[in-house]
């Protein structure tokens, strides 16, 4: 018994002692002058090396650059997204950021109830009225939202042109208008530079687990390319590592979504047409340090980099100068608003 | 397996009711100086972290109300586990029946007229979680007590089964646009404590932990006073033995199973009538799997399951309050020593109890 009570008091003596350690970088919870941001990312969503993992690089650049402080809550289930926000929120933070759409609904109620605090959600999901309207954000949150089917229309006339064939494939997801977004800007992108040229377009399932079977992926990509397809656009999360897959196998090309998925397959990634979620970040705390932070609807497109696609030293030589060209000048026709490109199928 | 009778003859110099708490408090005293250096690794100070975890919990009316909000799910899943381990099975299903069970909740909540009585239409909804989690646990009870089939892997099994079965509910044919989630239910809704409260407000705790309670009191009267709950323990202690004192354990296996599940699927209605009033995909992700660690530190016992729940519940609340200063893995870290220290600190101090016991008697 003696032996019980003395490792009790060694345990409680050794809390004690660790208590009083005060370790000389210890940070406080920080407070005072300059912007305080505060970001929620979705339950599991950090390393997701895409979009939640961009809005903490946007942050970073926010933290480094214009002195923002940054607090980060990684939510360990469902209710903790409207928690972690309200912690947020209730610490009188100047922007709360929530990343992913799942937030749209928890964000909107704390807007509401916290009107000093700024908002924004990143993708957040604008509901329509029964007119069909959309239904206007509160006035202190703003819904980053993005042009996919832009950046999906340059992606488009790109594999058209590079390609050298008819038919150009397209792997989609989740069966949901979000990712018909992505098709049909691909589909105008390339019929705007080969009218007769047809996309095949494939979806890998119609539930969440479609964005994360590559096994799925593989197998629509190897039949696309075996009917003589030449460049396949994924816009399926990770169902796209077996796209990329079986464009090593077929030595043919593919596209990458979101972000730069070059590293993935290098040699047969043409491009990846990617969504500038650092830069929403990025801009809405810049917005906010500079007093001109505005609610409602952003739409992120070509314009203003909220997509684009990738073109560096990794893939340069796979896009010939011509080419390139011609897509420079696309783009000037969209950002002028010569081209509209369709977001729906 | 925990004994449940207090000892015959206390060890001298210990009160008696001290005895039970000294196995967890050591437990507890060895994960708060593995947190302490867990911390000081991340160049924190411990006091700090501490303090925010404590004050963003227990410290303020709202921080409580998510630790209660917390604790009902796992209320609910921990004794669905514990029932299983008592007589001998080892749910791991209880993931899945909890889904199954919100989602039940939900999809009767949006059978009903809207204007339901909320007489009616709670315990229906209810019935419907506790239905819906009894089918999700119905397939390995009767497999095991049909087949003898193993209920470890069918309950794993079931767990992904019924995960892609709700995803692909709620995707096509119960989906709001641009969402994981269902439409809101129509009747059913429990109200939050922040109805009789504003203390509470903007938290997420609402009346379905009485509706918890409820059933750690079921559970205790359950196991501890009825003739199906002996039968319960005697084969859960010792099958064979129990088949030859005429004890169907069959059966008795079926029976349990499909009880664990309606304890599983009752912690839906948290979520779904209490807190969102709409299923939503992995809306308590997690919480069914922690129901495992909620019943080995509560001992498998409906007091100890509910004071276990109340003690995970405040980790990951205070997982958020400590979130400033260091990563959210490091309170998982500390959750999963809680875990490694009750599993083998209990055991060795309730040997050295007895050991004294054995010397005084």
């Amino acid at each position: 018994m003696r032996k019980l009570f003395t490792v009790l008091g060694v345990l409680v003596a050794l809390h004690l002692i660790l208590l009083l350690v005060e370790p000389a970088g210890a940070s406080k919870v920080a407070t005072g002058e300059g912007v305080d941001v505060g970001i929620v990312f979705d339950v599991g969503g950090r390393g997701d090396k895409s979009f939640n993992d961009g809005a903490f690089i946007g942050a970073e650049r926010a933290q480094r650059e214009l002195g923002a402080r940054v607090r980060f809550i990684e939510p360990g289930e469902g209710s903790d997204r409207e928690a972690g926000l309200r912690l947020l929120a209730a610490e009188g933070m100047d922007l709360v950021i929530g990343v992913g759409f799942i937030f749209t609904d928890d964000l909107a109620l704390l807007a509401r109830e916290y009107p000093n605090v700024k908002f924004a959600g990143v993708d957040y999901a604008v509901a329509l009225d029964s007119a069909g309207n959309a239904i206007q954000p509160p006035s202190n949150l703003v819904a980053l939202k993005f042009r996919e089917e832009q950046g999906s229309f340059l992606v488009g006339a790109l594999a058209a042109l590079v390609g050298k064939s008819k038919k150009l494939g397209f792997v989609g997801g989740m069966d949901i208008p979000l990712i018909h977004k992505f098709e049909a800007g691909y589909r105008a992108g390339a019929t705007a530079v080969c009218p007769d040229c047809t996309v095949i377009a494939q979806y890998a399932g119609a539930t969440p687990e479609a964005f994360k079977n590559p096994g799925r992926g593989q197998e629509l990509a190897l039949s696309q390319y075996q009917q003589g397809v030449n460049v396949i656009f994924h816009a399926s999360g990770s169902t796209g590592l077996g796209v990329f897959e079986a464009a090593r196998r077929q030595r043919r090309l593919a596209i990458g979504v979101d972000a730069d998925q070059y590293s993935e397959a290098p040699g047969y990634i043409l491009t990846s047409m990617v969504k500038g979620v650092d830069q929403a970040v990025y801009g809405a705390i810049e917005d906010v340090r500079a007093q001109r932070f505005e609610g409602g609807i952003r739409q992120l497109g070509l314009a203003e980099e909220g997509v684009n696609f990738i073109d560096d030293a990794n893939n340069r030589s796979l896009i010939p100068d011509s080419v390139r060209t011609r897509i420079e000048a696309l783009r000037q026709d969209i950002i002028a608003g010569k081209i509209v490109v369709p977001a729906t199928r | 397996m925990a004994t449940d009778r207090a000892p015959a003859v206390s060890p001298p110099g210990i009160p008696r009711w001290l005895q039970p708490l000294l196995p967890p408090l050591t437990a507890l005293l060895i994960a708060a100086v593995v947190g302490d250096l867990l911390i000081l690794t991340f160049g924190q100070s411990p006091r700090e972290v501490f303090r925010l975890l404590i004050e963003g919990t227990w410290g303020n009316a709202y921080g409580l109300g998510q630790v209660l909000y917390k604790a009902t799910t796992l209320i609910c899943t921990g004794l669905a586990v514990a029932l299983g381990i008592r007589a001998g099975m080892f749910n791991i299903g209880a993931e899945g029946q909890l889904a199954l069970g919100g989602f039940a909740a939900a999809a009767i909540g949006l059978l009903l007229p809207a204007g339901t009585p909320a007489l009616v239409a709670i315990p229906v909804c209810v019935a419907a979680a506790c239905a819906g989690g009894s089918a999700g646990a119905a397939v390995p009870g009767v497999l095991k007590a049909r087949f003898g089939a193993s209920e470890v892997i069918v309950t794993i099994m079931m767990n992904f089964i019924i995960a892609a079965l709700l995803n692909w509910a709620v995707a096509t044919q119960l989906n709001v646009a641009e969402s994981l989630h269902t439409p809101e239910i129509h009747a059913g809704a429990v109200p939050r404590l922040a109805a009789v409260s504003a203390l509470f407000s903007g938290s997420a705790a609402n009346f379905t932990i009485l509706f918890a309670l409820g059933a750690a009191v079921f559970t205790g009267w359950w196991l501890f006073r009825t003739r199906a709950g002996y039968e319960l323990r005697a084969a859960g202690l010792q099958p064979d033995a129990a088949e030859y004192g005429g004890i169907r354990v069959g059966s008795v296996w079926l029976r349990t199973m499909l009880l664990s599940g309606a304890l599983a699927g009752l912690g839906g209605v948290n979520y779904v009538l209490g807190y969102k009033q709409y299923y939503e995909e992995g809306f308590a992700a997690g919480a069914g799997y922690l129901g495992i660690a909620v019943a080995l530190v509560g001992r498998n016992h409906p007091a100890g399951v509910v004071i276990s729940a109340l003690l995970f519940a405040t980790l990951s609340q205070g997982a958020l309050a400590v979130n400033a200063l260091v990563p959210k893995q490091m309170v998982d870290v500390l959750t999963a020593i809680v875990i490694i220290a009750v599993a083998t600190a209990v055991p060795e101090v309730e040997r050295l109890l007895r050991a004294v016991r054995g010397k005084t008697a």
